[in-house]
């Protein structure tokens, strides 16, 4: 078996979960990674202080589409504070694959735009 | 200051052999590889295939012999030392000039200034002679095409002068429209600053009649050769051009080598770039007078060693002959082509497909497949090419195309070498079950 294309990676990034557009998001956020033309739109509906809603929609790689795709299965239900507080090492939990520093951006990609998200500063961007 | 002038070395077409690098008149790359001890590399178990020159060159003994040598037998500063060692170092640098203008026929050496690469070579230009000629109001013209380094720093320097930035399209086919250039001359530009080869789809432009048009229109013309002068002849005096900036890392120099060439009289005309040690003849406390040039824009202690290990490098594909190496990189395409065609019809490949007007370069897609993805699966078939935007991201725009993956070629690439890559691409495809 590929170490790093593992068949539920390519799974996900033939049929990502959550893709699409939200028609009535609370938030909405761009994250780029302009070294490999990866984009992401990300949005989220927020109800009280959790997430009822996630979707979204850009290209990427396998590796950062098949991550925003984990991601966003992840924190549906999830509380702001808790989805907010996520760390780099619970979207590497989530892919289970060993990630190069080369493609850690890719990785990383959906929980920066997540983030900037949920984020006061940053929201409806 | 007296320029040591470099051993000529002798070279009639045909007739030399270079230790079998030559055969019929052909370069043999199996051979030349030899020369680059990099190749005895493996990656993931595999030999290295390098497909990603484009980016930077590997390096043949002879530019390593030149660094080494320079740092383990007579390490000094140049035009300083009166003593044997920093005469040497001078003379050893002050030669590599001269080889370097010999490359691109460059009438007088001291035209050519060393920088750290192509970047900082239009930068110069950009701020040195920008900024005094560039009024409210004036042109620059541009292209589509352009790497991001002849690019921004015109951006940077339109804005502070209040200058217009014009732009000449391409074709879909990564072809520049001469149609529209002709146009945009009508503005009377001040300056026009393009690539002679695209980076990015390998597309050779035709500097010489578009420099020609532009001296019609009264502007003057620097070109951004970093991917010409290790892939084709380049004559700076026949191509007319005012600035020609390239890379010293690209065409088998060390990293932290570039050159710009220019006019003297316009090189005499601009003002320093950077100020200190060794760009002056005499200092004050108010004020200085600066030296001649080329040390007017190399202030301070150079990257003594890259300048060397450059003139090495230029020596070297002067013996394997420019000529040599752009028949070499134009058959390697033609039969890469083919096997792309033969054996990956769904690959899409972008660019003029034309190789006469085309160097070694191949952007391409997998359709279904990133390109960030291409790459690491060839990886582990040890081929190394590049992915993403490869630094020309209004060009991608244009092609509407978030990224691509990129081989290329230099002359130690071989037919096998294609071959592998055409082998990872299977792998690649049945990775991502695509067709």
């Amino acid at each position: 078996m590929d170490d790093l294309y593992r068949d539920y990676i390519l799974e996900h990034y033939r049929r990502p979960h959550n893709f699409g557009v939200l028609d009535n998001a609370t938030a909405t956020q761009e994250g780029a990674n302009p070294l490999c033309g990866d984009r992401i739109t990300l949005q989220v509906r927020v109800v009280g202080d959790q997430i009822a809603a996630v979707g979204f929609t850009g290209r990427g790689c396998a590796i950062s589409q098949a991550s925003a795709s984990l991601l966003t299965d992840e924190v549906k239900g999830k509380e702001v504070d808790a989805a907010a507080a996520m760390k780099a090492s619970d979207v590497l939990d989530l892919l289970g694959i060993e990630i190069s520093p080369a493609r850690m951006k890719c990785a990383l990609l959906s929980l920066e735009t997540l983030q900037g998200a949920l984020g006061p500063a940053e929201t409806n961007s | 200051m007296t320029v040591t002038e470099a051993p000529a070395i002798e070279l009639s077409a045909g007739a030399t052999d270079f230790g079998g690098r030559i055969r019929d008149g052909r370069l043999v790359p199996e051979v030349i590889r030899r020369d680059f001890p990099i190749f005895g590399t493996q990656v993931h178990g595999q030999p290295l295939v390098f497909l990603d020159s484009a980016s930077t060159s590997q390096k043949p003994e002879a530019v390593i012999d030149a660094l080494d040598a320079y740092y383990r037998e007579y390490t000094a500063n140049v035009h300083r030392g009166i003593y044997e060692i920093g005469e040497r170092s001078t003379a050893s640098y002050e030669a590599a000039r001269a080889s370097v203008a010999r490359f691109i026929n460059a009438p007088d050496s001291h035209e050519v200034i060393f920088t750290r690469n192509a970047t900082e070579a239009i930068n110069l230009v950009a701020y040195a002679w920008g900024r005094k000629n560039i009024v409210p109001g004036d042109a620059i013209v541009l292209t589509e095409m352009e790497h991001h380094a002849n690019l921004v720093p015109w951006q940077l320097l339109a804005q502070e002068k209040d200058g217009d930035l014009e732009f000449i399209p391409i074709t879909d086919d990564g072809i520049l429209r001469q149609d529209v250039y002709e146009v945009l001359l009508r503005l009377k530009p001040k300056l026009v600053a393009f690539t002679h080869v695209s980076n990015t789809l390998g597309t050779i432009n035709p500097v010489r009649e578009m420099i020609e048009a532009a001296h019609a229109a009264g502007a003057l013309v620097l070109i951004d050769g970093a991917q010409a002068v290790p892939h084709v002849p380049v004559d700076v005096q026949a191509i007319g051009a005012d600035f020609y900036a390239f890379s010293g890392h690209k065409m088998l120099g060390p990293t932290g080598s570039g050159v710009l060439w220019a006019r003297r009289e316009l090189l005499e005309a601009m003002p320093p770039f950077m100020a200190g040690g060794d760009m002056i003849r005499e200092v004050h406390l108010r004020r200085s007078e600066w030296n001649d040039i080329p040390w007017k824009f190399e202030a301070g202690t150079p990257d003594i060693a890259a300048g060397i290990g450059l003139g090495a490098a230029a020596e070297y594909l002067g013996q394997l002959g420019m000529d040599r190496v752009r028949e070499h990189e134009r058959e390697l395409l033609i039969y890469a082509f083919a096997a792309l065609e033969r054996e990956h019809p769904d690959v899409v490949l972008y660019g003029p497909m034309d190789p006469d007007i085309r160097c070694g370069v191949i952007p391409f897609n997998v359709p279904g497949v990133h390109p960030h993805d291409v790459a690491q699966v060839l990886d582990r078939s040890g081929v190394a090419v590049r992915a993403g935007h490869h630094c020309t991201m209004p060009l991608h725009e244009r092609l509407d195309l978030p990224a691509t993956a990129r081989a290329s070629f230099n002359v130690y690439t071989t037919q096998g070498d294609v071959d592998t890559l055409i082998e990872g691409l299977r792998e690649v495809k049945r990775i991502f079950g695509a067709a």
